[in-house]
């Protein structure tokens, strides 16, 4: 496993996470009714962030909600190693919410897959949409996100690194050969 | 006569076995030499060479030849449940485990307490190389109610009598069996088991029974029969013989019983000499399950203890065969009861001789000499002019325990996969001889 | 995350670290029975046999609802261990299920190793719902992680096992799984009802339940079968409760906080007061609930089984 380029530095990262939220509060127009939800790992750190930034912009209160995806996932099954079970925390009603799902990567779309299955078992949202930091292609399902923050094209073996600050103690994305 | 091949009994006209270690602790006989046998009788003990010799030889380098083994407690399950085991089988069972004569057990269906059951037993036997001794039921149908017909059945050839499975519960009626069996200089082979404490249990009680959840059978449930029917014995002066001993508290009952003179016999079997209940922790009823149970440490050191000292005078196996059906199920629904009869010596051999816990004369004794003592068998003796009756085995020869190769028709043994040092080779008997595999 | 084994047999040899996992992904799932659709589609495709040869409701829901909230298929098969004794053995039994192609089997029968025969016998994975007097793991665990909510930690907790101990099953689970855990046990009954030699398990016996009361932070009171009393075993209802009833009298003079479990059904006014199983110490239907999450914790995790390393990338 080596680290092939730099994609993004943390002040890239921090400009970036900026235009995504305004994206979103345009094509939203405003933070009427928004809620941004992350996906667990990393997603949800950028949902706060995110959360953070309107609050400065608009002035407004949105909520956050975390999801963990593992019990929706397409391949369990014996002989995976099984990830460990963690809280997925919605503490409001869902349903006629304007929902901005949140991830680091979009890949294969099959996380994204599981979320919104996730998402439906707690409500019916007026929307969904999708903010991802980076899409490096591949997609197995016909999946498309509506704010990307960067493209980057891959090749299968390689992989991208999301680092961020509150659990990484650093803001860095990079591409790794593995 | 015929070539000899393994796993064949042939009838011997010549036999010469050559450069045997002849062990007879009886006759306190340690000699190597060569015995030439002629028919069923050994004609000359010395240095016979082998390439002037007209008959078969059979190499015995290395080899023990010792007075034939008796294994004096099996259950061959003829008549009845011959699904489980039949004279035939079960006498092959103990040619190829190195036994030249087994005691059965009554507890046949029907029960062996007429004439014509010993007398059937006798006859499905009488060609085979295996002396079955009969040993004919103490009360009418194994009932506890009335005594058989004792006298003719000693004299049909009962040599002793026992309802074993079970006790005789009464006590009233253990001292008239034991009185009256006496008349006809027959033991009393008692199953001995205090039911009251141990109906319904499954296992030895104690911490591995606690640990299980599974009911147990306290030892003091034996040894409470035990010091009963050291009691009586006592008392009416005639010969009590305790069955598969299993615990401590019984060797300290007979070995105090001995001291005084009670004419108090006992046997243990390879199992209780070798597992202890922690084994039940795999709920394999098809190798640890049996009654009595098999106890902890504590009671095995015991039992060696009592082997050493002459507390106890026998190793006999229970051989008990079951169906798989009957063992292949839930730990309390299965029933009791392991094979003995070929990994008998195997057994004995690694786990008392090779770690020099024991010497091969204490073996011939407990195995030989002392259970044909106890059922009034004619003592054996390895001299020219004897009748044949021989167990050759080999002490160093390691083999692999495989049920599926085995005579008889039971598959519950827990010796099953076990290496062992120590095979028996041969037995000769009534002029046949048996060669193993 | 992996447990050791892909059954669950007994508390008695599943480490502290595996307990451990099964009640933290419990604690999940726990929420996940609070959402309004309280389902997940982890075990879509699973078959679950629940076979339950001793009548036994409670825990029966407790798995099938359990199977359900996971999307897993499940089917029920009861039947008397009497009745099976009559007719197909439990071998036949344990091929039947081999060639249906499960992929677990909850199991509940009076034969203790009943469980470890199935493990044995057939290639799915086995819950051992209750073998006998043997062990019952899942009610430890819920019992658990019952006391991990209501107390701050398990180390050093005393817990008091109340009851019948001879033939409890709940008995043996608990007090193997509460000392791995790091508590103290103890056992409370009369002594025809203690098991041999139950100190070598690690529990000490207090044959006052006025003791066990006054030094317990817990008590865990058992079920008295009421079909035990004139066997000698205890002469009557009336004197059981009588020597080690919990009644309210005796819990207030409790000289610290007690917390009250059971392991259901409760005979009221026999083992336990009304006063005591309704009172705010009493967390005997959080037990309930905790059921459930602990059963989905442990299906989850017995269905990952071993690491294999032949899984696909998720992103």
């Amino acid at each position: 496993m080596k680290e092939k380029s730099e994609i993004m530095d943390g002040q890239a990262i921090g400009r970036t996470l900026l235009r995504l939220t305004h994206e979103i509060l345009e094509k939203n127009r405003g933070a009427e009714n928004l809620v941004i939800v992350g996906i667990r790992d990393r997603g949800d750190i950028l949902a706060y962030r995110i959360i953070q930034q309107i609050a400065e912009i608009e002035k407004k209160e949105v909520a956050l909600g975390v999801l963990d995806i593992t019990l929706y996932r397409d391949d369990f099954r014996r002989g995976n190693d099984i990830p460990v079970v963690r809280e997925t925390e919605i503490p409001f009603d869902i349903t006629g919410k304007r929902v901005v799902l949140v991830d680091d990567v979009l890949y294969t779309g099959r996380t994204i897959r599981a979320a919104l299955d996730a998402i439906n078992d707690f409500g019916r949202p007026a929307i969904i949409q999708l903010a991802v930091l980076v899409d490096r292609g591949h997609r197995e399902l016909p999946i498309k996100a509506d704010y990307v923050g960067k493209n980057v094209p891959t090749a299968q073996n390689e992989q991208i690194q999301v680092q961020l600050e509150e659990v990484d103690g650093t803001d860095r994305i990079c591409l790794i050969e593995m | 006569m015929p070539k000899l091949n393994s796993d064949q009994t042939v009838h011997i006209e010549k036999l010469l076995l050559k450069g045997a270690r002849i062990l007879d602790s009886a006759h306190k006989l340690d000699e190597t030499a060569d015995i030439l046998i002629q028919k069923d009788t050994i004609q000359e003990i010395s240095s016979i060479p082998s390439d002037t010799f007209k008959g078969t030889v059979l190499d015995c380098a290395g080899l023990v030849v010792a007075p034939g083994f008796c294994d004096m407690h099996v259950h061959l399950r003829e008549p009845g449940r011959e699904d489980k085991e039949t004279i035939e089988t079960g006498c092959a069972a103990a040619a190829a485990g190195g036994f030249t004569a087994v005691a059965c057990m009554p507890n046949t269906k029907p029960p062996l307490d007429n004439r014509s059951l010993i007398e059937f037993v006798q006859e499905r036997a009488e060609y085979l190389l295996t002396d079955v001794h009969p040993v004919a039921a103490i009360t009418k149908g194994l009932k506890g109610e009335e005594l058989t017909e004792m006298g003719e059945l000693a004299e049909a050839g009962a040599v002793a009598f026992s309802d074993d499975g079970r006790p005789v519960f009464d006590s009233d009626q253990f001292r008239r069996a034991l009185e009256y069996a006496g008349m006809f200089n027959r033991p009393i082979i008692e199953h001995s088991e205090e039911l009251s404490l141990a109906e319904g249990g499954h296992m030895n009680e104690g911490f591995v029974s606690t640990q299980l959840g599974l009911k147990g059978i306290p030892p003091i449930s034996e040894d409470i029969a035990v010091a009963r029917n050291v009691l009586i014995a006592e008392y009416v002066g005639k010969p009590v013989h305790i069955a598969h001993v299993s615990t401590a508290g019984s060797v300290r009952i007979i070995r105090e019983a001995k001291s005084r003179g009670v004419p108090v016999t006992a046997e243990t079997c390879p199992h209780y000499l070798i597992f202890t209940d922690e084994m039940v922790k795999t709920f394999d009823p098809n190798k640890y399950k049996m009654n009595p149970p098999l106890r902890t440490e504590a009671d095995r050191l015991a039992l060696l203890d009592g082997l050493k000292d002459g507390t106890i005078d026998a190793i006999a196996t229970d051989h008990a065969p079951h169906t798989i059906d009957d063992k292949d199920c839930e730990f309390d629904v299965a029933a009791f009861g392991i094979i003995g009869l070929e990994t008998s010596i195997g057994s004995v051999l690694s786990h008392l001789v090779q770690n020099g816990k024991f010497k091969l004369p204490k073996i011939i004794e407990l195995m030989s000499v002392n259970p044909r003592k106890i059922l009034g068998l004619d003592p054996i003796e390895i001299k020219a002019g004897a009748r044949a009756n021989l167990t050759v085995f080999d002490p160093k020869a390691e083999w692999t325990v495989d049920p599926t190769q085995f005579k008889s028709k039971g598959r519950n043994t827990p010796f099953d996969g076990e290496t062992f040092t120590g095979k028996a080779v041969a037995v000769l008997n009534k002029g046949m001889v048996y060669l193993g595999r | 995350m992996q447990l050791q084994s892909r059954h669950l047999l007994g508390l008695e040899n599943v480490t502290r670290d595996d307990i451990t996992l099964i009640l933290d992904t419990a604690v999940s799932f726990k929420r996940v029975l609070e959402r309004p659709i309280p389902k997940v589609p982890t075990l879509r495709g699973k078959t679950v046999v629940n076979l339950f040869f001793e009548p036994s409701t409670r825990t029966r829901i407790s798995f099938e609802l359990a199977e359900k909230r996971l999307s897993a298929d499940s089917v029920n098969f009861s039947a008397s261990s009497s009745s099976l004794k009559k007719g197909e053995t439990f071998k036949d039994t344990a091929r039947n299920i081999e060639s249906m192609m499960i992929d677990f089997v909850v199991i509940r029968h009076s034969s203790p190793g009943a469980a470890h025969y199935l493990a044995n016998n057939v290639k799915a994975s086995i819950i051992n719902a209750g073998d006998g007097a043997h062990e019952h793991p899942t009610q430890a665990l819920l019992d658990l992680m019952t006391l991990r909510e209501n107390r701050e930690s398990l180390k050093g907790l005393k817990v008091v096992i109340v009851g019948d101990i001879e033939h409890s099953r709940v008995a043996r689970s608990n007090i193997y799984g509460l000392l791995t855990m790091g508590a103290e046990v103890g056992v409370c009954g009369p002594s025809t009802l203690l098991p041999r030699e139950v100190e070598r398990l690690g529990a000490t016996i207090y044959p006052h339940i006025e003791d066990a009361i006054a030094e317990a932070d817990v008590l865990n009171i058992l079920r008295i079968q009421l079909e035990r009393q004139g066997k000698g075993l205890f002469p009557s209802i009336r004197e059981y409760r009588n020597l080690f009833g919990v009644t309210r009298e005796r819990v207030e003079r409790a000289h610290k906080p007690l917390t009250i479990m059971h392991p259901g059904p409760m005979n009221r006014g026999v083992e336990i007061d009304s006063d005591v199983a309704d009172s705010d110490a009493s967390v005997i239907l959080q037990q309930v609930t905790n059921g459930v999450a602990v059963r989905m914790a442990i299906l989850y995790l017995l269905a990952g089984g071993k690491a294999m390393a032949e899984g696909e990338e998720h992103a």
